[in-house]
């Protein structure tokens, strides 16, 4: 049967790795090639990189990490950060990425997944969603978590879904660096909206974590960075734990 | 030297990069006397049936196929395996290369599970049925990466090994020389590349 998947995630910034506490106190951890390694001979699923440069120069460094990475790693590879235009998807696709993820490109040119849809599949087409409570609705936020677009997060990713995205990975804002758990009430609330694979981020501390989070009704995979990248929890540990308890993993 | 089908569909670098990593020749090309003077050919394959279909009729390829598919091993990869087939039911109704028996059919009716979802997106356990020098360096149960929302369908005679997705999906697939695979092997970590291994040893 279908394994739930355990994804890390690396944030790259001028060929860096790093990762900050509730999007703020950014600190460097290692580097990409490297770490790409250690998560694929660790057992993971997946590999999520985000491009947290603003720079051109550091965007021409980012293409050819992700060439290095997709030359020699042969699991799925996820790209998100700065796409913008179908020219940004192909730029990163032709680098060997399998899934793009569209988070503030698509906020602000919605059309973009239904075109990038159109032209690669759905299954290219990952909804990343930065969503947080405010007055007692769940809110998409843009531009990393620093800015509320006013919309609420629901009816944004069912209509993402509706529209050509394959997958949604959900950054709980409220949980994220936080170590406590994922946002379950959250995660819980838009899978019973949309029925393609949810990706679950935000919140992830210790193992009993993602035991919990799997053990609800929806949820394929969960994400994480800082855990694994500061060794708190390695993949394999986490995985052997999970399928202990009764999660199909790939061991 | 094996030959990748060029015919517009599909994204092949990571097909490219399991090849070179594993250290064999290989070229992506569209002309037919390098597919003729290849040892192997392998049919890649991303997006809608139809689509595809009529992508690699327009090329002229679909003779060439044919007929070198009886002298050597050809491997179908995802939607490049569903086109195999004889028919499809994706978008209407299409003809397939018709090497493999059977018909390409949507998932969502057919699942035991309504919980599960479509696509199917993740990895699965491979089911050996039959055993084949395909999978000469893979265990039972090993798992790899499907992405996909059609699945083959009536093709048991053909039919290597499987994954349980509340259904036996198709995961394998052999008639004579030509092998599909429903799952991406290049997108399947170790166990993959063993399986394009076998496949450049066959």
């Amino acid at each position: 049967m279908i394994t739930k998947r355990i994804i890390p995630c690396l944030d790259v910034r001028n060929g860096r790795v790093v990762k900050g506490t509730n999007f703020e106190g950014i600190k460097d951890v290692a580097d990409p090639v490297e770490m790409a390694r250690l998560y694929n001979a660790a057992g993971a699923d997946e590999l999520v990189f985000y491009d947290i440069t603003a720079s051109f120069e550091g965007r021409a460094l980012f293409t050819e990490i992700l060439t290095r990475v997709a030359s020699e790693i042969f699991i799925p590879l996820t790209v998100g950060g700065g796409i913008h235009t179908l020219e940004d998807f192909d730029r990163v696709l032709k680098c060997g990425a399998d899934k793009v993820s569209v988070n503030s490109g698509a906020l602000k040119n919605p059309n973009l997944i239904p075109a990038a849809a159109q032209r690669y599949g759905n299954q290219c087409v990952v909804l990343s969603a930065d969503v947080k409570r405010v007055d007692g609705q769940f809110r998409v936020f843009a531009k990393g978590g620093r800015e509320d677009t006013g919309r609420d997060a629901l009816d944004w990713i069912a209509w993402a879904v509706d529209h050509g995205a394959g997958e949604v990975c959900l950054n709980s804002i409220d949980t994220d660096g936080v170590r406590n758990g994922f946002d379950l009430e959250m995660l819980g609330a838009v899978a019973s909206r949309v029925s393609v694979p949810i990706i679950a981020s935000g919140g992830a501390g210790k193992k009993e974590d993602f035991l919990e989070l799997f053990g609800h009704k929806g949820i394929d995979a969960g994400l994480a960075a800082g855990i694994f990248h500061q060794k708190l929890l390695t993949i394999r540990e986490l995985k052997e734990y999970l399928n202990k308890n009764g999660v199909e993993m790939r061991l | 030297m094996i030959a990748m089908v060029d015919y517009g569909v599909g994204n092949l670098f990571s097909l490219k990069s399991s090849l070179a990593h594993l250290g064999l020749e290989a070229v992506v090309t569209a002309d037919p006397a390098r597919l003729r003077a290849a040892d192997r050919i392998i049919l890649p394959g991303v997006g809608a049936f139809g689509d595809a279909m009529e992508k690699l009729t327009a090329t002229g390829l679909v003779p060439v196929i044919k007929e070198e598919a009886r002298k050597k091993p050809l491997l179908g990869i995802c939607l490049g395996m569903q086109l195999l087939f004889e028919k499809s039911y994706e978008y209407g109704e299409h003809q397939g290369l018709g090497f493999v028996q059977g018909e390409v059919c949507p998932l969502e009716p057919d699942l035991k599970d309504p919980a599960l979802k479509v696509p199917q997106i993740g990895w699965n356990a491979l089911h050996i049925l039959r055993d084949d020098p395909l999978f000469q360096y893979i265990q039972e149960g090993e798992y790899v990466y499907y992405v996909h929302s059609y699945y083959g369908r009536h093709c048991t005679a053909s039919t290597l090994a499987v994954s349980d997705y509340s259904i036996p999906v198709t995961g394998v697939v052999r008639a004579g020389k030509v092998y599909g695979t429903q799952f991406h092997p290049e997108k399947s970590g170790d166990t993959g590349l063993r399986i394009l291994k076998a496949f450049a040893e066959l």
